[in-house]
């Protein structure tokens, strides 16, 4: 099959000024705004987790009121999963599935554009009550932690609505944006790409757009209920009209949980093109990963409940949920087990992506394991809301998702700006932060198991010392990141060598048959377009 | 497979989504601060809901003016009908939640809350009987199947045979059973909420069942009101594909917008029987 690169038509050239942006239609755009979105909020995020670290650095109150501690951690959490993650693994969707699979743009264009602009507004209202505090309005943002359980939820500021409607913005967001990677999937791919050739990481965001679909109405659901109960005198979830707290908790976790697969599955994907490239052999078992790329996804949306097996649910219920999570360890292990065959003897170099992917299986695989730990009902009862669970979810979703969003940062900048990274920053930012994230989370383990309790600013004399170290090293892990954005910076502006359009020698892919970076338009026949 | 070699039509720049966008922050502003009892919140709402407006007319027009110049072929149709496919498949897992809700709340919760230690039920001589009443035992009348929303069943039904008839007039070439067809499932759906709008009135007003009348009022409501939103929107939308109707902007082989909307209307259809059976009947 051989690919067509034309370059720009005279009728469709280049938009230039700020309307390039706001009315985008071209997928580049819209990805490279997801991205830095994604970006920006990471920073965001992360300033907010530096906050956190510093109020634990020490017991004792020093720089925040428990009122304000409680908003940070709510609003670290929300930010990193639907401003930061979610969009920059959408930002690589969006710019790369279509070069991918050889098609023209997304298969809806402007929906895409309205998809993307949803989600500045949310984050918008999501900090917007920290300013109207400022002026006396309200008390701050929502201050529940992120899993907005009634009936605190039910009974918390307006803060909290704010956030209900950023969740109502996200949600239409995501929805629209997985409608269009559904679509053009199914029906924009080049002549020949039959699905079983589709590139591994389109494959990918198929599950997740699908996941995405399956389970975010639900929490539109539960989010239009709680508002009710908060402003209309509904009883969804307030026992004195017979209805119940615990349904909340089964509303958010059955969007919860796959959300967690939301965001893994899309990195998943990445995952065995970096190292087919840099390990120089072709990807072990395609379609082993395909198929448990759906196992995953469906068993994750079974599962939800082992969120709440301290909610006093009944023991058969228990132990169902329990042993179907354990079983999400089978194609999980799949994954795994391609991934090491992929790279198994193989002539290896080790450039940032292979670093950052290495990383990612180790550092998942942490998590992976400590989350098999957590799955067993028993044991749970010991864990629960512990230090242990926040540094397993961490393990989960930085070492994982955020690993491998980097490592896809760094395989494709080359691509999108036409220009190389710098390796030697990359490789500093690479060793501080597994430095920086192991010495921030793996003390969380021991402090979880010795009884320090989450989403608390205070703590018990005897947990200072692993919560001193933990704190240095959330400041080098925080710090480390710097270095990624200058990296990126530096490599946007033209510093670099030219990457060609091959950019690794051992990349394949359609969308390493353009070239770097690629033509505003890709893959349109010449009289495709008007 | 002339539509591969073809290409696909792209579209140019548009200020539609962003407008649309910053309208729904807007409103969701508006209603922030109108729940929480700032008045200023209703001017956000009126703006907000203004420029919505303003976008469906600028968007959609756009839309049907780039069908009616012809640039969409089989590969673009194909992406609207999958778009407007899993939109409804979204729609799907909302109302799933919403009857997820009704069945934890009637088979899970309350008979839990009922099997508590007396002192510990949220009020005196509480049952597992569904309706429950409440809040603290205060008494309401249930809804009835067999009066009004039984009617609007064969209604509805009744709206969806004539949504098909106007589908058939167009794969015949039969413009008039199209017109007929369309005007009468408007008139339908018209006719099915105006009942809707006069039985949730009856029911405050003289059943003493409100939103706040415990988990049988709640779910009642939330069900049937999202439902009657529904049914709003299809109406809006069959109203539109029937005023292009008139104007013979569909042919048999090409009318992906009465098609999506005919769907959408099955769709809502469908709902309401499983409400009918679930919320008022069972």
């Amino acid at each position: 099959m051989s690919a067509v690169i034309t370059s720009d038509e005279h009728s469709h050239d280049r938009p230039r000024g700020i309307t390039r942006w706001l009315y985008a239609t071209n997928h580049k755009d819209i990805g490279l705004m997801y991205l830095l979105f994604g970006l920006t909020m990471f920073l965001v995020g992360g300033l907010l987790a530096m906050l956190i670290r510093m109020e634990l650095f020490q017991p004792g109150m020093h720089i925040m009121q428990p009122e304000l501690y409680n908003q940070i951690i709510t609003v670290h959490g929300l930010v990193m999963v639907f401003a930061a993650l979610m969009p920059v693994t959408a930002g690589l969707a969006n710019y790369m599935i279509p070069i991918m699979i050889g098609a023209p743009d997304m298969a809806l264009p402007r929906l895409n554009n309205w998809g993307f602009w949803l989600l500045p507004p949310a984050a918008i209202l999501l900090v917007m009550p920290w300013v109207l505090e400022l002026f006396g309005i309200g008390g701050g943002t929502i201050d529940t932690g992120w899993t907005m359980y009634a009936p605190l939820s039910v009974q918390s500021g307006m803060g909290m609505d704010f956030a209900l409607f950023a969740v109502f913005l996200l949600g239409v967001s995501s929805t629209m944006a997985s409608i269009n990677i559904i679509v053009t999937i199914f029906n924009m791919r080049a002549p020949g790409m039959t699905m079983l050739r589709v590139p591994l990481f389109a494959w990918s965001w198929l599950i997740t757009a699908l996941l995405l679909i399956a389970v975010f109405p639900a929490l539109i659901a539960g989010a239009v209920m709680l508002l009710t109960d908060r402003h209309f005198g509904t009883h969804f979830f307030n026992a004195a009209g017979g209805g119940d707290p615990i349904l909340w908790e089964h509303l958010f976790w059955f969007f919860g949980h796959p959300e967690v697969y939301i965001l893994l599955l899309p990195t998943a994907g990445i995952l065995p093109h970096i190292f087919s490239t840099f390990a120089r052999k072709p990807i072990f078992g395609y379609k082993a990963q395909v198929y448990s790329f759906c196992v995953t996804g469906f068993l994750s949306i079974i599962v939800w409940a082992h969120h709440m097996f301290t909610s006093g649910m009944p023991a058969s219920a228990n132990i169902y949920f329990m042993f179907s999570t354990m079983a999400i360890s089978v194609p999980v292990a799949v994954m795994f087990f391609c991934w090491i065959a992929t790279i198994w003897r193989g002539s290896m170099t080790f450039e940032t992506p292979m670093l950052f992917a290495l990383g990612y299986v180790v550092l998942f695989g942490i998590g992976g394991l400590t989350g098999l730990v957590l799955s067993d009902a028993v044991a749970d009862q010991q864990y629960h809301n512990s230090y242990f669970l926040v540094a397993h979810f961490h393990f989960a979703l930085f070492g994982g998702p955020v690993m491998g969003v980097i490592a896809a940062a760094y395989y494709y900048l080359p691509k999108i700006t036409g220009r190389m990274y710098s390796e030697r920053l990359g490789k500093w930012h690479f060793w501080l932060t597994i430095i920086g994230f192991n010495v921030t989370f793996l003390p969380q383990f021991f402090l979880g198991i010795a009884g320090m309790p989450r989403r608390i600013p205070d703590y018990a004399l005897q947990f200072s010392n692993l919560n001193m170290l933990s704190s240095i090293g959330a400041f080098v892990l925080g710090a480390s990141q710097l270095l990624f954005v200058i990296n990126v910076i530096k490599t946007s502006i033209g510093h670099g060598a030219k990457a060609d359009a091959q950019v690794w020698d051992g990349a394949s892919g359609l969308e390493f048959t353009l070239s770097s970076p690629p033509p505003y338009h890709s893959f349109a026949k010449a009289d495709g377009n008007r | 497979m002339g539509d591969v070699q073809r290409g696909y039509y792209t579209p140019d720049q548009s200020p539609y989504p962003i407008i649309l966008a910053a309208s729904l922050f807007l409103m969701a502003l508006g209603a922030v601060l109108e729940v929480n009892g700032h008045d200023v919140g209703s001017w956000f709402l009126l703006a907000g809901g203004a420029s919505l407006i303003f976008v469906l007319f600028g968007w959609f027009g756009k839309v049907i003016g780039e069908s009616r110049r012809g640039l969409y072929f089989a590969k673009e149709d194909r992406s609207f009908r999958m778009g407007m496919a899993w939109l409804i498949a979204s729609e799907v897992v909302f109302f799933a939640s919403l009857f997820g809700v009704l069945f934890y709340e009637r088979n899970i919760a309350v008979p839990w809350l009922a099997s508590l230690d007396p002192n510990y039920t949220p009020w005196l001589h509480f049952t597992s009987a569904w309706p429950t009443f409440g809040p603290a035992g205060k008494p309401f009348v249930a809804m009835k199947p067999w009066g009004i929303p039984a009617l609007n069943t064969a209604i509805l039904l009744s709206s969806g045979a004539t949504v098909t008839w106007a589908h058939w007039g167009l794969r015949k070439n039969k413009p008039l059973w199209t017109k007929v067809g369309l005007f009468l499932t408007v008139a339908l759906g018209i006719i099915f909420l105006f009942m809707q709008v006069h039985e949730f009135h009856d029911a405050y007003t003289h059943l003493g069942l409100t939103l706040k009348s415990g988990v049988y009022g709640a779910t009642f409501f939330i069900l049937t009101g999202f439902h009657g939103l529904h049914v709003t929107f299809g109406v809006i939308m069959l109203t539109v594909v029937f005023s292009r109707a008139l104007k013979g902007h569909f042919t048999a082989d090409n009318h992906f917008a009465f098609e999506a909307v005919s769907w959408y209307w099955h769709f809502v259809d469908i709902v309401w029987l499983l409400l009918f059976v679930f919320v008022y009947w069972l």
